[in-house]
């Protein structure tokens, strides 16, 4: 199915190190050089890297495209929302766990549905029952709120109290970035030894080719069913992150334009690389906020960003640097 | 019993316009295998051209110009379309599906805020039209008329759709490139003449479908958006690709809506969605679609 020459290729990972440290120190010092309406913005930017992580399992090493990955995002966001309205719970790791727990539910049952087509069947389908979540959430005022959304006060983090005097930058800018933080080398961590697995390689065995992967004994339904319960469970983490970022759910996160951003953040840092998506998603979590404050009509100036994206660099930024760089090389040698 | 009647005419309002959105739909997606994501935005082109010009000429015009102006929105959705295709969808034919869906998506993007720009963020209404018709009386209840002439172009559409697909020549070359695209031209047929048509005639079918329901509804950003999920649903439950099945679709998705709003308002549309999800499961390629 895919023309485009693979880039992925079995990497160490020691060959990763190099880049992979610096990258970590920076993420790690950043918060004490800039200010904290940056240092937030940034953590947004890598709740949204775990979820476009999530839904590249998908995409990139599966060759599943999912219009419907708000579903997921959506169910954790919620999950953590109705915990505190119907337990009266702060603890984030309890939020969390439910966020894990409701999110691997929603694609078990998705999931089972979804995997047995592919290609624009599999979009369409997932879109569809994506919006049956939306729907809900939509319609169901007194659990949900409809469209003013529910409300979640600032969140305790690993039982502490809460040490910040009750200035919510400075928690979200400090305590809460660090907390996402490791949430995210966590992830980084979790999905690349699971995309370096056999596992990981049978799904991008399936990906190239699903006859000859069957040939050689891969049960493909279930392997794409296992892919997609991980990669619902990543977005549903990254829904349960984002929501002490925003303060509220709101039904948005569930309607499936916000999948397509998900899709746009991937395909922007290029879903045939690993770091890829993250990279995606920070930017993309740049561009978007940078965009809203220049012009009334960010929605458009994204929108040709992203057909210029899909008809020049389909490899996207990471791809892309990662194809120049050979070239580069050869020239600084010469 | 006229409760009932109204009802009826309502389900049947209901699929009418569905049937012109998910009709193009299926159509573009038949000949061009290409799901257009920006397909509810030429809906959305549709309603607003209407509004717009209905507005402009509504000053001491007489009304039968003004009912004339109506379609105005489907021959500006369908030149959009004829313009978008070969520029924008076409060098994406040979690429792999995941692209053209990222091509339309971006296209969503930029139609949706070039409506804003040029419209501005308030509705945009045509109302004189659907009040200048009145209303009937049906039993004890009154119902508009113009709801009436809606279902009346909503049929007509359909009835001109079939027999410029079914006994027409175009219609056969059009069938014939659908069925099988290289084979239709290295028997002389002119391929990307035949994928402007039916692209062209897709967003006419979508652009009319907007420009009947603005007069009774206003035109909104967003429309288009929420126009393309339920679109989804008819071609989904009718399989993509057929108009035989986007007219059952549109009806099916007609009736439960209107029945759903006064039976089970909650769960109306999640209602939609599964019934969506049963046919898929139980018949893949939709009630009417052909394996591929």
């Amino acid at each position: 199915m895919s023309t485009v020459p693979l880039t992925l290729q079995a990497r160490s990972p020691m060959k990763a190190l190099p880049w992979a440290v610096p990258v970590a120190l920076l993420l790690f010092a950043l918060p004490q050089a800039i200010d904290p309406y940056k240092t937030i913005l940034l953590a947004y930017g890598l709740v949204m890297g775990i979820a476009a992580l999530g839904f590249n399992l998908l995409l990139g090493y599966t060759g599943l495209l999912s219009f419907g990955h708000s579903a997921y995002f959506g169910v954790g966001a919620y999950a953590v929302a109705l915990i505190f309205k119907y337990f009266h719970v702060r603890s984030m790791e309890l939020f969390l766990l439910g966020a894990i727990l409701a999110s691997l539910v929603v694609s078990a049952l998705f999931g089972f549905v979804c995997v047995r087509y592919t290609r624009i069947f599999f979009g369409i389908l997932t879109l569809a029952l994506s919006q049956v979540l939306w729907s809900l959430a939509f319609k169901f005022y007194p659990i949900t709120g409809g469209t003013d959304g529910l409300r979640v006060p600032t969140p305790t983090l690993l039982g502490l109290p809460i040490d910040t005097a009750g200035d919510k930058i400075l928690f979200l800018a400090r305590n809460y970035y660090y907390y996402v933080l490791g949430f995210f080398f966590a992830c980084v961590l979790v999905m690349w030894v699971i995309v370096n697995s056999p596992f990981g390689k049978a799904l991008q065995a399936i990906r190239d080719n699903e006859t000859r992967a069957e040939f050689v004994g891969i049960h493909i339904r279930r392997y794409r069913f296992v892919a997609f319960l991980v990669s619902g469970v990543f977005t549903g983490i990254a829904g349960a992150l984002w929501v002490p970022l925003n303060g509220l759910t709101t039904p948005d996160i569930l309607y499936w334009p916000f999948s397509g951003e998900i899709v746009f953040m991937t395909v922007l840092g290029g879903f045939r690389t690993f770091s890829g998506p993250i990279f995606g998603a920070v930017a993309f979590n740049y561009l978007k906020t940078s965009a809203v404050g220049f012009t009334t009509y960010w929605q458009a100036l994204l929108g040709a960003i992203l057909v210029f994206l899909v008809l020049a660099l389909p490899g996207g930024i990471v791809g892309t640097v990662v194809q120049l760089f050979p070239i580069l090389k050869k020239r600084f040698s010469r | 019993m006229d409760i009932l009647v109204i009802h009826l005419f309502n389900a049947l309002l209901y699929a009418s316009v569905l049937f012109l959105i998910a009709g193009g739909l299926s159509l573009i997606y038949g000949v061009m295998r290409i799901v257009n994501l920006a397909h509810g935005n030429l809906y959305a082109f549709g309603a607003y051209v209407t509004a717009w010009v209905v507005g402009q000429a509504l000053a001491g015009a007489h009304p039968v110009i003004l009912y004339l102006l109506l379609p105005a929105g489907a021959f500006a959705a369908a030149l959009l379309g004829a313009i978008l295709e070969p520029t924008l969808l076409r060098p994406f034919y040979r690429r792999a599906e995941e692209y053209q869906l990222l091509v339309t998506f971006g296209l969503l993007m930029i139609l949706e805020d070039l409506m804003r720009f040029f419209w501005g963020p308030y509705p945009l209404t045509a109302t004189s039209l659907f009040e200048k018709m009145g209303s009937l009386k049906i039993g004890e209840s009154v119902y508009p008329r113009y709801h009436l002439l809606v279902i009346g172009i909503g049929v007509l559409a359909a009835g001109f759709l079939w027999a410029f697909v079914y006994k027409t020549r175009f219609g056969v070359v059009l069938r014939a490139t659908s069925q099988d695209m290289r084979r239709a031209s290295a028997m002389g047929v002119n391929v990307n003449r035949v994928y402007i048509q039916a692209f062209t005639i897709g967003c006419f079918m979508a652009g009319l479908g907007g420009a009947i329901v603005v007069p009774g509804q206003s035109a909104v950003l967003g429309m288009g958006v929420d126009a393309l999920v339920l679109a989804f649903v008819v071609v989904v439950v009718g399989g993509l690709g057929s108009l035989e099945g986007a007219l059952v679709g549109a009806l099916i998705v007609g009736i439960v809506r209107e029945f759903g709003v006064s039976v089970f308002p909650e769960v109306e549309l999640a209602v939609l969605y599964l019934i969506a999800v049963v046919v898929l499961l139980v018949r893949p390629a939709g009630l009417f679609g052909r394996t591929a």
